[in-house]
């Protein structure tokens, strides 16, 4: 690379100077095309391959097989469940997230910190133990879920306690998503707007909300796609009852279980499609929006 | 409650009563109050009770599998994630934005839809399932396919984590490297590394956290042999099937205690690593 001479290289047209010379915070071609390489095929074995064979399995018996599967009334309820526990889980999510980060990011007050930490407490709790901590608190055993059940209202292996999962394990997406843009935003717009008469409401939807609305269909997106795809939280507190509290999640592990392949397939591309959207959504956000997300992002 | 205690130094803002309501009403019933129960039933079980569950073979042998293959499979995601982030914010080549956008997958895809996708693959009839038994080997049913599946949940953190900051690494440092007789190799590991350390740490410790709690992508793939490839989480599903809360409850307190541990020494390296060169 560097062993030819002066006279050699000043032989050669400028433009092709750079081809001959790289610059010193350059690597070699040979490095780059090896780094690339190694890249593409850890992507390709790891996420691309099981991406590829969810479609195929589903496809093994032809579209019409898959199609018919995916009509069976269990399907169909299974389907309708997760539509629903999403519909309620990432609203509530959304509020949250917005409540929250208005607070830490509009105010200072004590212990700011700790309730940080314990908004990121979802993230490194497992989810089967989170399904077991809200089954320790509303299951039958215990005082408040004895009194909900014999009020008429069970949590757990009903629709609350899905949705409670759901929203335990998405706890912290929305507002991690908000709080950095807030936080670059600062409070100059919101406290300009005050000083001219505005109320508390409307500062907040003419103000602060155009601003973050990007960050906020970023993080609503992400904690869609991780509401309804849930398994583990939603395996220990559904019960796993068909037709009536089996989520899609749910409904493919016992297809697959009893070797019905097809239909665990063609459910889980379903989800699979799901994820490709989702990620459609949010690359195109990134590449439109990318000022007004996080500047670091980490889910 | 509280909110006397947490009352917001003098601002014109409005909206603190009612903002601050909303995020404990929900901390509290989503968060606090299960957790608090799951704390609440191991000390009513009794701390000799919840040890005696813990320490039987099969709880031992399970929790140990757990954290060693999510190391393992944090290890690997550290370095091919670093390699990752490096490819995709140094370098251009064709589709390097659908590349992009394909390392999140792993967040956005279900964990069961990858589990039975992971299985079906690796599988000894599936398509690299079958190379390896014609090589004479195993992959799923094995500790081999429970990290390839921890390696798949955890594979984006530290991506999304590094990448941020290598984009942001001025030119001047690696020139100025450069001009005084560096290598590239001798730039990268004294000069880029370090300054990539403390993020790719927080995306190791993210991966790590992912993994050891993993379930959905795992149960599939394991095989759920006692005693051999039978993870933690799993052992806590059993315990409630057979009605045992009290186990559960001293298996899932363990797998917390152990998880919060982990992460802490990871801040505590994270903060002296910092510390050391200088802030970033």
């Amino acid at each position: 690379m560097y062993d030819s001479t002066l006279s050699e290289a000043y032989a050669l047209p400028p433009e092709r100077w750079a081809q001959k010379w790289r610059p010193a915070t350059d690597e070699s071609r040979l490095t780059r095309v090896v780094l690339i390489a190694i890249a593409l095929t850890g992507l390709g074995l790891l996420v691309l391959a099981p991406l590829a064979v969810v479609f195929a399995e589903a496809l093994a018996k032809g579209g019409v097989a898959a199609m018919a599967s995916l009509a069976q009334p269990e399907a169909l309820s299974a389907i309708k469940l997760t539509l629903l526990v999403a519909a309620i889980s990432v609203p509530v999510n959304a509020i949250f997230g917005i409540a929250a980060a208005w607070v830490i990011t509009k105010f200072d007050f004590r212990g700011k910190a700790f309730l940080i930490t314990l908004i990121d407490l979802p993230f490194s709790v497992s989810p089967v133990v989170a399904g077991l901590a809200l089954v320790l608190l509303f299951g039958t055993n215990s005082l408040l879920g004895g009194w909900l059940v014999a009020s008429g209202h069970p949590v757990i292996f009903a629709l609350p306690g899905i949705v409670l999962a759901s929203v335990f394990v998405t706890f912290p997406f929305v507002a991690r998503e908000l709080i950095p843009v807030m936080i670059e935003q600062g409070r100059t717009e919101e406290e300009a707007a005050l000083t001219l008469g505005a109320s508390g409401w409307r500062v907040f939807l003419t103000v602060t909300l155009p601003n973050i609305r990007w960050a906020l269909l970023y993080g609503v997106l992400l904690c869609n796609a991780r509401a309804m795809g849930e398994f583990g939280a939603v395996a220990v507190v559904s019960g796993k009852i068909r037709g009536q509290t089996a989520t899609m999640p749910i409904t493919i592990e016992m297809l697959y279980n009893e070797y019905l392949s097809v239909a665990a397939f063609s459910m889980a591309g379903v989800l699979a499609l799901l994820a490709l959207l989702t990620l459609l959504l949010k690359t195109v956000l990134e590449w439109r929006h990318a000022d007004q997300l996080a500047a670091t992002r980490r889910h | 409650m509280a909110l006397a205690m947490l009352r917001a130094s003098r601002s014109p803002m409005p909206g603190f009563g009612l903002g601050m309501g909303i995020t404990l009403t929900m901390l509290s019933l989503i968060v606090i109050l299960p957790i608090g129960a799951l704390l609440a039933k191991g000390i009513s079980y009794g701390p000799a009770e919840v040890w005696a569950t813990i320490n039987t073979p099969r709880v031992w042998a399970a929790l140990h599998l757990s954290f060693r293959l999510a190391l393992l499979a944090a290890a690997f995601n550290l370095v091919f994630g670093t390699l990752l982030a490096w490819v995709l914010a140094r370098y251009d080549f064709p589709g390097r934005r659908i590349v992009d956008a394909v390392v999140d997958l792993p967040f956005a895809l279900p964990t069961a839809v990858a589990g039975i996708a992971l299985t079906a693959l690796y599988a000894p009839n599936g398509t690299f399932g079958s190379i390896a038994k014609s090589m004479g080997g195993k992959i799923a049913y094995t500790e081999w396919g429970i990290l390839i599946a921890l390696i798949f949940v955890g594979l984006p953190f530290v991506t999304r984590t590094v990448q941020p900051v290598i984009a942001e690494i001025e030119k001047e440092v690696e020139e100025a490297s450069a001009t005084l007789g560096a290598g590239r190799l001798y730039t990268l590991r004294r000069v880029i590394l370090p300054m990539l350390a403390p993020a790719a740490l927080t995306g190791f410790a993210l991966s790590l956290a992912r993994a050891v709690g993993e379930y959905g992508s795992v149960i599939f793939i394991a095989g759920n042999l006692p005693m051999k490839t039978e993870i933690a989480p799993l052992l806590i599903v059993i315990k409630l099937e057979e009605f045992d809360y009290g186990g559960a409850a001293a298996i899932g307190i363990a797998m917390l205690l152990i998880s919060f541990s982990m992460l802490l020494v990871i801040n505590l390296i994270q903060i002296w690593s910092r510390r050391r060169i200088g802030h970033v």
